[in-house]
């Protein structure tokens, strides 16, 4: 399998995905489980992941900073700035890439080995639509606000660590992460989350859609969407970065 | 009644059915038997369309499937129904909710007369008191009853069951067997069945295509069966010693 049949099989698909659905209401209750199943539940690795991040970053930035002639509110301004442009959006679609993406491709691709998603077509439903769609959706309507909650809770892990060990004082801190706030690296970011969630959502379908075999074959998918949507991410972050910057 | 004519199917340059034509009759149970490997599960898949078959023609009474349209096939693929080998049953929900699916997608009945839809489809396959599991809670012959269930419950004109008993004791085999066989005649379905049993061959085999490395070798009914002279059907039928002393018998009685 060369890289342009891939490549054609996935826009092949998206075409599918994105036809008109069977019944709204039905779309509409998969959307909320998605969202629930995959948004909701992401909830707590993304705070435990932020608060260490922000705390790491605050740290590193302190030690860096041998200058004296430096403020120290820098090291606020550094870890906001970090985590707003590059930490909670490409570092968390690279671990949201693990986490979500490897479930999705194991979920349909279990299904199409044990003929679920035969059995769907048989019916008259259009399997790629019913399954993929609503978690291309729940995915792209949920990271920007795992986004948001990422910066919110590396902030507070900065905040935290900082003072805590002594390398930074509360009051610099707080100043920093007010300091020269530019809103359109949010923003900026947020343009981001929208689309590695549509990669991640829709790479983790395509290949456990695409799955032929059994349950050896399903996790050996789940590692190819993985390793595949995280090279994906990067060269869309560097695309964008350059683009939008 | 469906009726293929002269189908072909090949994988990547492999041949797997060669020119088969076939009648399947209405009310009756068409079995397609053959062994492992032969094409039996590629013949049935390709029938129903989740193959594209490369050449010949498939009619739903009369209506060529072969050429219609995906929106015609949709509205086609609602008067089928399909068991296939694993049960093939939606994980994430219960049994109750796996059998009404296809009433929520494409039904306008009100809630009420789905469950009694659903409920009557579950009696029909003997399924009482599993509504609320979930199919990794019950034991395969329930989840062959209850994929069972769920092909009946649109009221489909066609049925097609993918080795309906494999994986199950001789008892429980007998039962599917008298089930799908009844359904077939109450509600006058054309129904196909793919299996290797030969005591499903005996018990419901109203119809038989025997195909041999995807070839139609012989057809006909569970009564000719044991008469054949064809030398690949006699070394099916007769692989089990049973039914040659079965065949002297009643040659015997004659
Ligand atoms: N998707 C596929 N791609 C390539 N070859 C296939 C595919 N599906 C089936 N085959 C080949 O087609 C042949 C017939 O397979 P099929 O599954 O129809 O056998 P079967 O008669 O159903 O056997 P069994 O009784 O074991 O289920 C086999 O040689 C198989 O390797
Ligand atoms: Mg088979």
């Amino acid at each position: 399998m060369n890289i342009f049949n891939v490549t054609g099989r996935y826009f092949a698909l998206m075409l599918r995905v994105f036809s008109r659905p069977e019944r709204h209401s039905v779309y509409l209750r998969q959307i909320f489980n998605e969202i629930e199943n995959l948004g909701v539940k992401s909830v707590g690795i993304v705070a435990v992941i932020s608060l260490f991040m922000g705390g790491i970053m605050t740290l590193q930035v302190a030690y860096n900073m041998t200058n004296p002639l430096l403020p120290r509110t820098l090291i606020g301004l550094g870890n906001r700035d970090s985590l707003i442009l590059e930490f909670s959006s490409t570092i968390m679609g690279l671990i949201m890439a693990g986490k979500i993406g490897s479930n999705i491709t194991s979920e349909i691709g279990s299904m199409k080995v044990t003929e679920q998603i035969d059995s769907l077509e048989i019916m008259g439903v259009n399997s790629a639509s019913y399954l993929i769609l609503p978690k291309i959706i729940a995915v792209v309507l949920m990271f920007p606000l795992l986004y948001i909650l990422s910066v919110f809770f590396g902030i507070i892990g900065g905040m935290i660590v900082g003072p805590a060990v002594g390398a930074v004082t509360l009051t610099d801190y707080v100043n920093g992460i007010q300091y020269a706030f530019n809103p359109y690296y949010v923003t900026f970011s947020l343009m981001k989350c929208l689309v590695f969630g549509f990669l991640i959502a829709s790479i983790a379908s395509f290949f456990g859609y695409t799955v032929e075999g059994g349950a050896f074959d399903v996790g050996a998918a789940s590692t190819r969407a993985v390793v595949n949507t995280n090279i994906l991410i990067l060269v869309w972050d560097l695309i964008l970065t350059q683009l939008l910057l | 009644m469906i009726e293929i004519k002269n189908i072909f199917k090949s994988f990547e340059n492999k041949d797997v059915l060669r020119n088969i034509s076939k009648v399947f009759n209405q009310g009756e149970t068409n079995l397609i038997i053959g062994r492992s490997g032969s094409g039996k599960t590629v013949l049935l898949k390709s029938i129903v369309g989740l193959f594209e078959v490369e050449g010949g023609q498939i009619l739903y009474d009369n209506r060529d499937f072969t050429s219609m349209n995906t929106r015609y096939r949709k509205e086609l693929r609602q008067e089928m129904g399909m068991v296939f080998q694993g049960g093939a049953l939606f994980d994430s929900l219960t049994v109750e909710e796996n059998v009404r699916f296809p009433l929520d997608m494409f039904s306008t009945l009100s809630p009420m007369e789905k469950q009694k839809q659903v409920d009557f489809c579950l009696e029909r396959v003997n399924i009482t008191d599993a509504n609320k599991l979930s199919p990794s809670e019950i034991s395969g012959g329930m989840k062959k009853r209850v994929a069972i269930a769920r092909a009946i419950v649109m009221n489909p004109k066609y049925l097609f069951c993918d080795e309906p008993n494999s994986g199950l004791d001789p008892e429980t085999s007998l039962v599917i067997d008298a089930l799908i066989h009844s359904i077939t005649v109450d509600l006058q379905i054309t129904t196909i069945i793919n299996t290797h049993d030969m005591n499903s061959v005996m018990e419901i085999g109203d119809n038989i295509l025997f195909i041999s490395e995807g070839e139609k070798c012989w057809e006909g009914n569970r009564n000719e069966i044991l008469y054949s002279d064809n030398q690949k059907l006699q070394e099916f039928v007769f692989a089990n010693k049973q039914y040659q002393k079965i065949r002297d018998e009643k040659l015997n009685d004659q």
